[in-house]
Parts: C-alpha cells; sequence; structure tokens
C-alpha cells in the first residue's frame, strides 16, 4: 500500500487558508513542545512513533475521520510509517507530511507586496516553517535581495522567471538563527554582496561594506535602497528604506516584538543602542512606511493576504516593545526576560561568517527549531 | 563495559534505528548492555527518549568518526 503524501507546499496553503488540518505529530514530546507546524485553526496530538511500533489501535478512537490527519515527523520516514499503520487500521484521510519538519522549515511562499513607484515589483519571501523573511526588488530586468535564506535555487529561478538578473545582494546583519544564503547567491550570479562592515569583523570572504547613508539603484529606473544604521540585535545592524514606502528593519524591529540584543553575547552593551534606534532614529521616519521584518513569531503576524507587514505609526502605537516609557523597565525586559538561544546560534554565526564550511545536511540539522530572534 | 550484543544501524533513516533497537532489546536479558551504532542524527534524541519510557537505561553515549554510539542497558 502506498501512503498518501503532503508536500510541503500544499501544508503551507493549508496554513494560510486556515483550514482545519489534525496533525498527528509523531516526533518525541521535546522536539514538539520546541517547534512544530503552527496554526490556531490546527489540532494537534502528539505521541512519539516508538510507542506506535507494536500497533495504533489504541490512538484510533482519538483521530477524526471527517477531516485531513497528516502525521509529521523529524524527516518524513516515521510518519510515513504510522500513515501506513493507520491506513490498514482502514483510515482513508491520513496523510504523511514529504520530508517532515526538515522540509517544512525550508519552505519558502514567494508572496507579492505591491508594485513598486516605477514599475518595479515587490516580493516577500514567506519560510513559514522557521518565520524567516526575505526580499526581493524587482526594476527592469534587474533584482536585488534581502535577507536570502540557504534555499539559493528558490530566489535564483523566481529573478528567471521574472527575466531579472540578480545585481546586488544585502544582509541587514549578520544572522544568528539561520544560515545566510546571500554570499552563494552574489558568487552565482556575480552580484555585488553587501555586508554592514560591523558585523562583518571576523568574516573570511571579500564583501561590499553597508554604510549608512548608501543608496543602491536598482534597474535603470529608480528603486532607490537607503541604508539606515540601526544597531541594536547587533552592533551592524542595518535597515533599508525602498522607494521611500518600505522599512526593511531586519531583525531590529518585528510586527509584535522586538529584536533581543544577546545573540552575539552582548546584550548589556548593546540595549542602549537597541534603545536609541526604536525610540530615536526610527520615530523620526515617516509613519506611513510599511515595515517589513526579517522575521515573525507566530501566525498572528500575518495578514490575510499572506504578508508580514505593518505600518510604523500603527507599530509606534500598538508594539509593546515600542511603548515602554521608562529606560530601566525596557533595559531589564530585552536583557532578563529572554527566549532560550536559536539552535546551533554559534556555529550558524560562523558558518555565516565563512570560518567553517559545514555539509547541507548538516546545515539543515543546525537550523532545527525556531528562530527565537525576538523579544515580547 | 560489559556488551551483550552490538548493533550496526548505520546508514539507516528514522523510524529503522529504532525499529531495529527494540528487537535486538527483545534478545537481550533483563541488565544486559546492547552498543548501538547509527549515522542518522536523530537517532540521538529518539533513542534517549525511547530508552526512558520503555524503562531502559542510556549509560553512555558518543560520536566517533561520524558514527553516533550508544550503549543502552536494558531494563
Amino acid at each position: 500500500m502506498t501512503v498518501k503524501e503532503m508536500t510541503t507546499k500544499q501544508m503551507a496553503e493549508k496554513v494560510l487558508d486556515k483550514e482545519n488540518v489534525f496533525i498527528l505529530d509523531v516526533r518525541t514530546e521535546d522536539a514538539f513542545e520546541d517547534w512544530k507546524i503552527e496554526s490556531e485553526h490546527f489540532d494537534y496530538m502528539n505521541i512519539p512513533y516508538f510507542d506506535l511500533l507494536d500497533g495504533v489501535e489504541d490512538i484510533l478512537d482519538q483521530l477524526p475521520k471527517d477531516r485531513e490527519v497528516v502525521v509529521v515527523c523529524a524527516k518524513g520516514g516515521s510518519s510515513q510509517m504510522v500513515a501506513e499503520m493507520l491506513e490498514e487500521e482502514g483510515m482513508t484521510n491520513v496523510y504523511s507530511l514529504e520530508g517532515g519538519m526538515k522540509a517544512w522549515s525550508e519552505h519558502l511562499v514567494p508572496v507579492k507586496v505591491n508594485d513598486l513607484k516605477d514599475g518595479g515589483e515587490l516580493y516577500q519571501f514567506v519560510r513559514i516553517g522557521k518565520g524567516c523573511l526575505s526580499y526581493m526588488v524587482l526594476s527592469n530586468g534587474e533584482a536585488a535581495l534581502i535577507d536570502a535564506t540557504r534555499m539559493t535555487d528558490v530566489y535564483i529561478d523566481f529573478a528567471n522567471e521574472k527575466n531579472a538578473q540578480i545585481t546586488h545582494v544585502f544582509d541587514t546583519h549578520l544572522h544568528a538563527d539561520h544560515i545566510s544564503g546571500g554570499r552563494q547567491i552574489a558568487e552565482q550570479t556575480k552580484a555585488t554582496y553587501w555586508l554592514p562592515p560591523k558585523d562583518a569583523t571576523e568574516v573570511v570572504f571579500n564583501y561590499q561594506p553597508l554604510e549608512d547613508g548608501e543608496n543602491v539603484k536598482i534597474g535603470n529606473t529608480t528603486i532607490d535602497i537607503h541604508a539606515l544604521y540601526s544597531p541594536g540585535h547587533t552592533i551592524g545592524s542595518t535597515s533599508f528604506v525602498v522607494d521611500d514606502q518600505y522599512l526593511m528593519s531586519g531583525d531590529i524591529l518585528f510586527i509584535d516584538s522586538i529584536g533581543r540584543p544577546d545573540l552575539a553575547g552582548k546584550a548589556e552593551d548593546w540595549v542602549g543602542d537597541l534603545r536609541e534606534t526604536l525610540y530615536e532614529r526610527y520615530k523620526e521616519l515617516s509613519d506611513e512606511l510599511v515595515v517589513l521584518p526579517a522575521h515573525f513569531m507566530i501566525m498572528d503576524e500575518l495578514n490575510e493576504d499572506g504578508t508580514v507587514a505593518e505600518k510604523l505609526g500603527t507599530l509606534f502605537e500598538k508594539n509593546h516593545g515600542l511603548n515602554i516609557e521608562d529606560e530601566n523597565e525596557f533595559r531589564k525586559m530585552v536583557t532578563e526576560n529572554l527566549p532560550p538561544q536559536p539552535n546551533a546560534y554559534q556555529e550558524i554565526r560562523e558558518t555565516n561568517m565563512g570560518k567553517i564550511t559545514p555539509e547541507e545536511e548538516d546545515q539543515r540539522e543546525m537550523e532545527i527549531g525556531p528562530n527565537r530572534c525576538a523579544v515580547r | 563495559m560489559n556488551v551483550t550484543k552490538v548493533l550496526d544501524a548505520t546508514g539507516l533513516a528514522c523510524p529503522m534505528p529504532i525499529v531495529k533497537t527494540k528487537k535486538a532489546m527483545k534478545d537481550i536479558e533483563t541488565g544486559e548492555v546492547l552498543e548501538i551504532h547509527a549515522t542518522d542524527k536523530g537517532a540521538k534524541g529518539d533513542l534517549t527518549a525511547w530508552a526512558k519510557s520503555g524503562g531502559h537505561e542510556l549509560l553512555e553515549h558518543k560520536e566517533e568518526d561520524d558514527v553516533l554510539k550508544f550503549w543502552i542497558q536494558k531494563g
């Protein structure tokens, strides 16, 4: 009997369409509690596959018969086994998630944010399983990428489909939660790779230093990418204003949270920078700018159309992290109340510096789990 | 350590290392030790959790030349 597989693409559609799926997660309890496929419209049951080796009869009563049951494991092998056992018991509504949580973590959904003023387009790539966001600015046959993930083919293929040549690749900062695909894409496409120099003191490759006030044009029309130095998450963190309309805030400001200052080990030192960036530098910008962050943490941060975007003025009203009057209270929140650090974040930073070059399989392992770059 | 049986689960992906471990455990007596070799990185978390839920004791584990080695005492 062949088990029905559900692809990560189909799963992403079900999340975005707010469908009512039943997830049978057969990883260990620890793995499940740490990280799962998030949707407030899903129901979940977690039972490790090794507790089901002798049979699935005991859980049959607890599984719905009238909607899809998707079995999920780490890589898609154990879920196949369990799904097959359930089918043998007569269930017809069972699927195995192809490639498991690893594939889920790698799935990217391109969502169009908007047209740009001079005929260009702006796309947001939503890495739905891990909460990473990256961007492509397209204009007159040229493309710029911001905070690209290591799934480099997705961007290169997308640019090809749009008949655009990738000419500039940016990282807003040295990432600690995921491996950047920026350098590889730049090498492959002969694009310029930009990094903030203050984050790049230890990198072992050549890059173009991205400094405050720098303007880069994409296409022969004028889609400006204006760099705005905004330290706090890292010392070099830089935001971009694209086409005078969009503020790419990197890991400094998110929709429902703010960046954490400790992932390079300097929470106490950088908390002042973080406050200055959020409460002074950003405050001077137009309220009408649409904030496009590098992460989301919860599905509530997604808009109806699947984008993660909100006006800066709205965030100044609603984002708790922008509304802490007392500086000591702010300091306390961003240094004492921190969530656990992302999986393998030190190794990820070293990979992004070019100091180590792990095999692809190891890179996947390193990126397991949620991004955890924010503090609420 | 007195190892009763060695199980080679290298090259196998989930769920096979656990399936084979479970089977091999049936062949040894309580108190005896099974040594397991695996290359699937997921084996670490899974074997640890499986041993605990099955009342066995994971005595030791280490990585040698990309091979994960585990010693589990049957409970």
